[in-house]
């Protein structure tokens, strides 16, 4: 099928999701980042990769820690940057969303990054605006969140130095969750041998293993003997009712306390897209200890996100990745 | 008027004929196929060489929007529609605003549907009061306003007595019960088929056991009752299984599928085409095989349009959020066409299931050609090739995951009552 997110010659046009993309993309992206890390280190943090251009972070929910991150991201490209919170805005006098994009593309928008409730928005957006603008997807729904998954991609690259040997273990709300979806596809992409998802039936979605994923309910048998171990958000309006009994439920099994991350490899390491429930799934003592790179994935966040952003608003052959 | 129509094969399924036939009208019926009645003068000749005759469609779903939907589409343009896609009998749910839930409303409907030659309308009467699901209807005095069935539409019917005693007194009156099986809790903010393709894009999900367990309980419900229930737009393979299992125990069921169902499956939505956003979901590939088995041996007795005009605006949205249906009075026949295609299928097996066995189910005389039926009759071209536009649709709904398809078979004349109501001047 057609691939929305690449140009004709196979550069991408918009990051929409993971899926689908070749290695070869994901790879030229994290390669990127790591130029643009040394960046936070020099005195001045900036680049001019897109000196005169305008990025607009359109979050229709809300979000403080993705929407910074883009913005600094945007900022050290030398980029304008323009935020919008739409929520309270637009849609509340009853524009619709392609009006809202249509208005701001008036306003010579050269890249979009979009955040939406609803699965497949991104998309939608990407297929509506004219040929010169971007769209990145900061989150649509419970569908993909594919600048999370490259961080994490990046995360697990800078302390594992390669994918093919790994085991990972994504445990959690998998069914709400648009990071672990997109962590997914990024890790069989990137040839990771096994991946497997942990959680409550009430939380894994039908057909899962289709992705190429190993579904496990037992939490100490699916950590046993892996290298990396991501954590997902329990967010608070899942923790009551009929998909979990309660937090304190939640947290004796799929909690991650130093006890089950014991099964893991000695050298496991443990992350965390953010923000943490403390003592919902994972203990204070796994957050801050020495196993967590979970701040470590906020700072590659700003670097990864400079990539694509780079990339996309000059795209080169990504072969010599 | 009298009419004469020459050389056009006619098919019509009730006596199965398929043969090159002349067939006359007069006084709006048909009079006569292959011999000329003695002293029969035509005014109009129609010639259709080339063409096939056939019973008009009888098409068991297709919303026309009044009262209450204007802006989506308006009675005057799906009547077009209907025309069009040689539709002559139709009959449309009371998912309308308000709901047709009384005398007057379906008075006025039928007053404004009968206004002047064109399809039949059969509306049906709402099952319960505001299609709420509590209280039962005056479904007597709806009969007698003119609805032939009584329904629920996609609104959910939570409350098994009230489902009960509506069967019940339904049944008191001999009328029909349409009932779409889907259990609304387990349904509850699911867009899409609970398979591969929700699980990939994140897309809330509806099991088929929404379709087996309403199922289940509606046809436990008809052994209690002894009503007469017809079962709309079934979605899966178990759920043909159930009604083929109520069927040869002697049940007294019927039931259809939509045209979307009979081609499509969930990997049609693709990267979130709102077009597949359909009431049930679109779902997988073996479902669609079972669909499609089923309507050959008649466990499935219609295929129908399910025809539900929708604003652009409302599809351009992100899936979830856009508003369900897909326009389908235009491509019922073409859709119809392509299966018996695909599936190599006597036609006169095939287009049963849009015109004598859906006339069965709604007990009109309509869907064949016998002398004396009413001339309410199609003839369409086989090899005519068009493609699905916006502008190629009469319809006000521009909505069809069927959009830029190309489509084989093309209507020329659609005649209700022996009148000519549609006729395509380039055919």
């Amino acid at each position: 099928m057609f691939n929305p997110q690449l140009t004709p010659e196979g550069h991408l046009k918009h990051l929409l999701t993971i899926e689908g993309l070749p290695p070869a993309i994901l790879f030229q992206i994290l390669d990127r980042a790591t130029e643009f890390e040394a960046v936070a280190h020099q005195e001045v943090k900036k680049v001019p990769h897109l000196q005169g251009k305008s990025v607009f972070n359109l979050f229709f929910e809300a979000s403080t820690r993705t929407r910074t991150t883009f913005e600094i991201a945007a900022k050290r490209l030398s980029a304008d940057v323009i935020n919008l919170n739409v929520n309270a805005s637009s849609q509340s006098k009853g524009e619709t969303l392609l009006d809202t994009v249509d208005n701001l593309s008036a306003m010579q928008a050269d890249m979009f990054v979009v955040r939406h409730a609803e699965s497949g928005a991104a998309h939608l957006i990407a297929s509506h605006v004219g040929p010169d603008i971007h769209v990145i997807n900061a989150g649509d729904g419970r569908h993909a969140h594919p600048t999370q998954a490259l961080l994490d991609m990046y995360t697990i690259r800078h302390f594992k130095k390669r994918f093919e040997n790994l085991r990972v273990a994504i445990v959690g709300d998998v069914l709400h969750s648009r990071v672990a979806r997109s962590q997914i596809h990024a890790l069989t992409t990137l040839q990771v041998p096994e991946v497997r998802v942990i959680g409550p039936k009430t939380l894994i979605p039908r057909n899962v293993e289709r992705l190429g994923v190993r579904v496990y309910h037992d939490m100490v048998r699916g950590l046993k003997g892996v290298d990396v171990v991501i954590m997902l958000r329990l967010q608070n309006e899942r923790m009551n009712g009929a998909l979990l009994p309660s937090r304190d439920e939640y947290f004796k099994y799929y909690g991650l306390t130093p006890a089950k991350l014991a099964h893991a490899q000695p050298d496991a390491i443990v992350m965390h897209p953010g923000p943490m429930n403390r003592g919902v799934e994972i203990h204070s003592d796994v957050a801050d200890g020495v196993q967590s790179v979970i701040l470590k994935q906020v700072t590659f966040g700003i670097a990864v996100r400079m990539a694509v952003m780079s990339i996309l608003a000059a795209p080169t052959p990504h072969s010599a990745a | 008027m009298k009419i004469h129509i020459t050389h056009g094969r006619v098919i019509d399924p009730i006596t199965q004929r398929n043969s090159q036939s002349d067939l006359f009208i007069a006084a709006g019926k048909i009079v006569a196929l292959e011999r000329c009645p003695a002293g029969f003068t035509p005014n109009r000749v129609i010639d259709a060489r080339g063409k096939i005759v056939m019973p008009g469609l009888v098409d068991l779903a297709a919303r026309l929007r009044e009262p209450g939907y204007e802006y989506l589409a308006t009675l005057e343009s799906e009547m077009v529609a209907a025309t069009v896609g040689g539709v002559t009998s139709l009959s449309c749910p009371p998912d309308t605003d308000p709901p047709l839930d009384e005398p007057g409303l379906v008075e006025m409907l039928k007053h404004r549907a009968h206004g002047r030659e064109q399809t039949n309308v059969y509306p049906l009467g709402a099952l319960t009061q505001q299609l709420q699901g509590l209280r039962l209807t005056e479904m007597g005095e709806l009969y007698d306003a003119g609805c032939i069935a009584f329904s629920q539409a996609n609104a959910p019917l939570l409350d098994t007595q009230v489902l009960l005693r509506a069967l019940d007194y339904a049944t008191t009156f001999g009328f029909t019960v349409w009932l779409q099986p889907q259990d609304a809790y387990l349904a509850r903010g699911g867009v899409a088929h609970d398979g591969e393709v929700a699980s990939r894009l994140g897309l809330p999900a509806i099991p088929t056991c929404a379709e087996t367990i309403a199922l289940n309980t509606i046809l436990q419900l008809v052994r209690e009752t002894g009503a007469r229930v017809h079962l709309c737009r079934l979605s899966s393979a178990s759920g043909v299984d159930l009604v083929r299992e109520a069927k040869k125990e002697g049940l007294p069921v019927t039931c259809d599928i939509s045209i979307n169902h009979l081609h499509l499956t969930e990997h049609d939505i693709g990267y979130f085409n709102a077009h597949c956003r359909l009431v049930p979901p679109l779902r997988s590939v073996r479902d669609r095989a079972a669909l499609r088995a089923g309507l050959i041996d008649g466990t499935i007795d219609a295929l129908v349009s399910d025809h539900a005009p929708v604003d652009v605006d409302a599809k351009q949205l992100p899936f979830e959020a856009a508003e369900p249906g897909a326009t389908g009075l235009e491509l019922l026949l073409p859709l119809t066409l392509a299966w018996a295609r695909s599936e190599a299928l006597p036609l006169v097996t095939a287009l049963a299931r849009i015109t004598s066995a859906p006339a069965k189910i709604l007990g009109i005389p309509a869907g064949q050609l016998s002398p004396g039926q009413p001339a309410d009759l199609c003839i369409f071209d086989p090899e005519r090739e068009w493609v699905v536009t916006p502008k190629n649709l009469k319809s006000q709904g521009k909505n069809t995951p069927f959009l830029n398809h190309l489509m084989q078979g093309k209507v020329s004349h659609t005649l209700v009552g022996g009148f000519i109501i549609h006729e395509d001047a380039r055919a």
